[in-house]
């Protein structure tokens, strides 16, 4: 790739001069052995799948609004958006971080295993679907059908949340400080314990959030969708 | 999939630049919908009744329609060609021009009628069309693009979008409908007409004759939520204002930009980033079922 300079092992990369398949093959297959440790890619301009697959303890800085599956697949390295993303950032994350510092579209972190996705604007609709184990925070608000069929992993929303919230959740946990719309088919709001003040306090401390953990409620699985009812009549 | 572009500008001083604005908004949805793909132009000013017209021949003889014309329906017909396009000029109603086409030029289809609005639409890759009919060149207020891949009907000029119905009206569509031919059998029984089996030919037909029976934009639309069953992303225009709306589901993208200058709508940001001010622009995506309306 020309266009990249090494400057005390940060590159550049300009995606008006290089292509995002060009970026990538760098990232998968030449970064450990570069010595490179930081990557800072210019005009997105909406790309999608920027730094997608990344698997090294670097971190990457795409200034401008992204595109679709922004970080997707992400291991170890810790990702920021310097604008919006399209949808999917951080699809199925593994490990490390992606830090978006505007909005995020839909599918924000879905089906995420591990690591921490951090949007500090809003999240569209279905954020968190499918999540297995990573933690998503959200400093503004969530769309609709947010943490759907969610495994394992924690939501946290200091702003709103929208209708459908947590449809069919599994053992994710949402903690949300503003008011929801709606919940979702078998989601429920529970009291708090303090290990959840804990959970939430350790979460808007590692995403950068200043807020009180008692302002925010906790919704969970109430568990009646884990038996097959023949009696509900597909009615739930 | 399928790609939908809006542009309106608020700075009428840009209308010279529509075009040139707009095309690399169509374009760039080219992968969105490589197979076909459209655009309705509207100007800021009553230009007399004008019709689009689209030849199936390709070396169609319009200078032999216009002396057809100026002798059998009406004097003065204008024509202004661009190979199998044509914007014909005449002071005729459109019901009255439909159906001589129909009798006389069976092969001519009448893409659109209207006072303000142009359409052009064709089979073939996006940035194929916009050269084919030179998009950068044009100029106006306002103006609806779409890049469709096919998922129910036929590939051909006629499916691509936008639609039309009436006078200056129109509308594109990402996504699909699951009742298409109800809502097309409830209006066939009020007389109106289909011009092919495309599914957002029903939409657009059921919202300009919510418009026609005097609803409002806003009020036709929402009648327009439980009438349509399905996915969708719908943008329209009338002469001037442009409405964007998401089904409940909201599972097709859109994204609005807003300046002082113009306001934009694309599937995805990626549209919109070659516009100037849009990295300074409000940007945000539409919520479901919310109308969103902009008027020039």
């Amino acid at each position: 790739m020309e266009t990249i300079t090494d400057t005390d092992k940060t590159v550049r990369v300009d995606l008006d001069e290089s292509s995002v398949r060009d970026l990538n093959q760098f990232l998968h297959h030449d970064l450990a052995a570069s010595g490179v440790k930081h990557i800072e890619v210019l005009n997105p301009n909406g790309r999608h799948n920027i730094a997608v697959g990344v698997d090294a303890p670097v971190s990457v800085d795409i200034r401008g609004h992204a595109g679709y599956f922004i970080g997707g697949m992400n291991k170890q390295a810790r990702i920021t958006v310097h604008g919006n993303v399209g949808w999917s950032v951080g699809e199925n994350i593994m490990s490390g971080s992606i830090r978006v510092k505007g909005n995020a579209s839909e599918c924000a972190g879905a089906s995420g295993h591990g690591g921490l996705v951090v949007i500090e604007g809003d999240a569209s609709s279905r954020c968190g679907i499918s999540m297995k184990g990573c933690d998503i925070v959200v400093g503004g608000s969530v769309g609709h059908m947010s943490a759907f069929m969610a495994q394992l992993g924690t939501l946290v929303v200091c702003g709103d949340a929208d209708a459908g919230l947590g449809d069919s959740l599994y053992e994710a946990v949402i903690y949300v400080r503003g008011t929801i719309k709606g919940l979702g088919a078998d989601a429920r709001e529970e009291p708090m314990g303090e290990e959840d003040y804990a959970r939430v306090a350790a979460l808007l401390d590692k995403a950068g959030f200043d807020h009180d953990p008692k302002a925010f409620k906790r919704v969970a699985s109430a568990r009646t969708l884990y038996h097959w009812n023949a009696d509900h009549h597909q009615e739930y | 999939m399928c790609g939908i572009v809006g542009l309106l500008l608020k700075n009428a001083a840009l209308n010279e630049n529509l075009g040139r604005f707009v095309t690399p908004m169509l374009v760039s949805m080219a992968e969105r919908g490589p197979d076909s793909a459209g655009l309705a132009v509207f100007t800021d000013r009553d230009l007399g009744e004008k019709y689009s017209l689209f030849a199936q021949d390709a070396q169609f003889d319009w200078d032999a329609l216009e002396r057809v014309l100026d002798e059998a329906l009406v004097p003065t017909p204008r024509i202004e060609a661009k190979g199998r396009y044509a914007r014909l000029s005449l002071d005729v109603e459109p019901d009255t021009l439909r159906r001589w086409m129909a009798e006389h030029f069976p092969h001519l289809h009448v893409l659109s009628a209207g006072h303000f609005m142009d359409i052009y639409k064709d089979a073939g890759h996006p940035a194929e069309i916009a050269g084919r009919y030179d998009f950068p060149a044009l100029t106006g207020s306002h103006a609806v693009g779409h890049t469709r891949m096919a998922t129910e009907s036929a590939i051909t000029p006629a499916h691509a979008h936008p639609f039309t119905a009436g006078e200056d009206f129109c509308l594109v569509h990402n996504g699909s409908l699951s009742n298409p031919y109800k809502i097309r059998r409830r209006l066939e029984r009020k007389g109106i007409r289909f011009e092919t089996d495309n599914d957002t030919e029903a939409a657009c037909r059921f919202l300009e004759w919510r418009l026609r029976e005097g609803d409002g934009l806003e009020t036709a639309l929402a009648e327009g939520f439980s009438v349509l069953d399905g996915f969708y992303t719908l943008l329209m225009a009338t002469r001037d204002e442009l409405a964007l709306v998401r089904d409940s589901f909201a599972c097709k993208p859109a994204v609005v930009a807003e300046t002082d200058d113009y306001v934009a709508i694309g599937s995805e940001y990626r549209a919109l980033a070659h516009l100037p001010g849009v990295k300074e622009a409000s940007l945000f995506e539409p919520r479901p079922e919310e109308i969103y309306t902009w008027r020039r």
